[in-house]
């Protein structure tokens, strides 16, 4: 098993973060997105770096998603850039990226063949497949349905799955769009635990989230987006304290943003 | 009606005796369709699903051909093959005419745009739930269409079957290009044909309640499995 996912499989040492390599900083050069002739994102910039856990939020419609799927590749521009490490994204550096989204989509195999999946299609040698597959299943606390056809765990089984098969990519950075929206606390939690193991391994963190408690859980820097701009970025502390913008401060206080 | 029913009762009493002439016309029946639809998946599967995910100019006007391809007629093909075939034909030097192979690569041609469209079918809706699954983990061209014709490989039997269907019950094709050569090529549709035409009706009785009953078994193995697969989450 690679370093990096052996530090996230073992919690006592998932404390030593990992290097960070060539997709530092991910920046976005007044980027644009345009669908239908109506503007979804207008001229976002923003710089991440590695380290932080970011979380993105907003009320609907202000292109949380959109921003995730834009870093991802799933979708281009129509306008500016996205940088990885200075140079312009591309395929090869977008594999340090891994996406997890909403509704977990798993295939129509069992837990253990969805992950080793993932491993053929991550490149990983056929020999070092099952050791990997046991350690993510154990990071996952997935062990006892190996075998199971995925598609008949529960949503947060599905969404554990979903994420440890997104480390098995041995991402730099990971991306979740709302990973928890319809799980019950239990299943909530055990999720925001693989986050925070994530995270203390050295995995970047950009976390979509509506729920206020969750992101004050977990945030250290909150990006918030409005109408497809980005109104705010700020430490967690500032932001939930005193929010700079107009438009955070109505989210905050639970008006509606129209 | 009396000879009808008498006609019923030797088909029955042929069956039951295990004629050996009887059972080489079924085993070459065999042989030629589950061969012919076995090459037929193997053009057709790759070739549907590459349509399903593939992006390129003309790929409305390549699925509309293979569409308007389900419904070739089987003389047409039959016809196509011969003169291909023929010793004046391009391939007339491998000498297949009036040969079991023959029969197989009419049927395969057939066979090939059924399993072709329906596997386009198939794997595009599969392609909807999966794509941006596979395309944030950095899944290549060949890589998704191998994930996806698995993960879709119990809806594809049921495309097999289509396939099989066809074969199974082809006559006009395989007549041209097989001659239905008594012990060479003669297979239970043509001898079927030709025993109506003598009015030996009982031997072409005999041969199509054996054929009917064949697609029941296979289609209710294909549904079987089907079935185990979709209770159990993989269909």
């Amino acid at each position: 098993m690679h370093d990096g996912l052996q530090r996230q499989a073992v919690p006592q040492a998932a404390a030593a973060p990992r290097a960070a390599t060539g997709i530092w900083p991910l920046e976005l050069h007044d980027v644009s997105f345009a669908a239908g002739g109506k503007a979804l994102t207008d001229r976002l910039s923003l710089r991440l770096r590695p380290g932080t856990r970011t979380v993105v939020m907003g009320p609907n419609g202000a292109g949380k998603s959109l921003l995730l799927r834009l870093i991802a590749g799933l979708i281009q521009p129509t306008g500016g850039t996205i940088t990885l490490g200075g140079r312009p994204a591309d395929a090869a550096a977008r594999r340090r990226i891994a996406l997890v989204f909403q509704r977990p989509v798993v295939l129509r195999r069992s837990v253990a063949a969805n992950l080793r999946h993932a491993l053929a299609v991550y490149g990983v040698p056929r020999g070092e497949r099952a050791r990997r597959i046991d350690a993510l299943l154990a990071l996952g606390q997935l062990e006892a349905l190996a075998g199971r056809p995925a598609r008949v765990l529960s949503g947060g089984e599905q969404q554990r799955l979903s994420l440890v098969r997104a480390l098995a990519a041995e991402p730099e950075l990971l991306l979740l769009d709302e990973p928890t929206a319809s799980l019950d606390p239990q299943a909530t939690a055990a999720i925001e635990a693989l986050i925070g193991q994530a995270a203390a391994a050295g995995v970047k963190i950009v976390l979509v989230t509506h729920d206020r408690g969750q992101a004050q859980r977990l945030a250290d820097e909150v990006l918030f987006l409005h109408r497809g701009a980005l109104a705010e970025h700020s430490s967690a502390d500032a932001f939930f304290n005193k929010p700079s913008s107009a438009a955070a401060q109505a989210y905050l206080e639970g008006r509606l943003l129209l | 009606m009396q000879d009808f029913g008498a006609a019923f009762g030797q088909a029955f009493a042929l069956i039951l005796s295990g004629d050996a002439d009887l059972l080489e016309i079924i085993g070459l029946s065999l042989r030629v369709t589950f061969s012919a639809v076995a090459l037929a998946c193997l053009v057709g599967l790759p070739l549907g699903a590459a349509l399903a995910v593939g992006r390129f100019p003309g790929r409305m006007a390549a699925v509309t051909v293979v569409n308007a391809l389900m419904g070739l007629p089987p003389v047409v093909v039959g016809l196509g093959v011969y003169l291909m075939l023929s010793s004046a034909g391009p391939l007339g030097v491998l000498q297949l005419l009036y040969t079991p192979s023959a029969m197989i690569i009419a049927q395969a041609i057939l066979v090939a745009p059924i399993i072709t469209a329906l596997t386009r079918q198939v794997v595009e809706d599969l392609h909807g739930e999966y794509d941006e699954l596979l395309r944030a983990m950095g899944a290549r061209r060949l890589a998704t269409i191998a994930t996806l014709l698995w993960d879709a490989r119990y809806s594809l039997m049921t495309t097999a079957l289509a396939g099989l269907g066809r074969a199974l019950g082809e006559v006009g094709a395989i007549i041209i290009v097989g001659g239905n050569i008594n012990h060479v090529t003669r297979v239970m549709t043509t001898t079927i044909a030709l025993e109506t035409s003598k009015g030996n009706l009982s031997l072409a009785l005999g041969l199509g309640i054996i054929l009917v009953g064949l697609a029941l078994l296979v289609n209710g193995l294909v549904m079987g499995l089907r079935s185990s697969a979709a209770r159990l989450a993989y269909a």
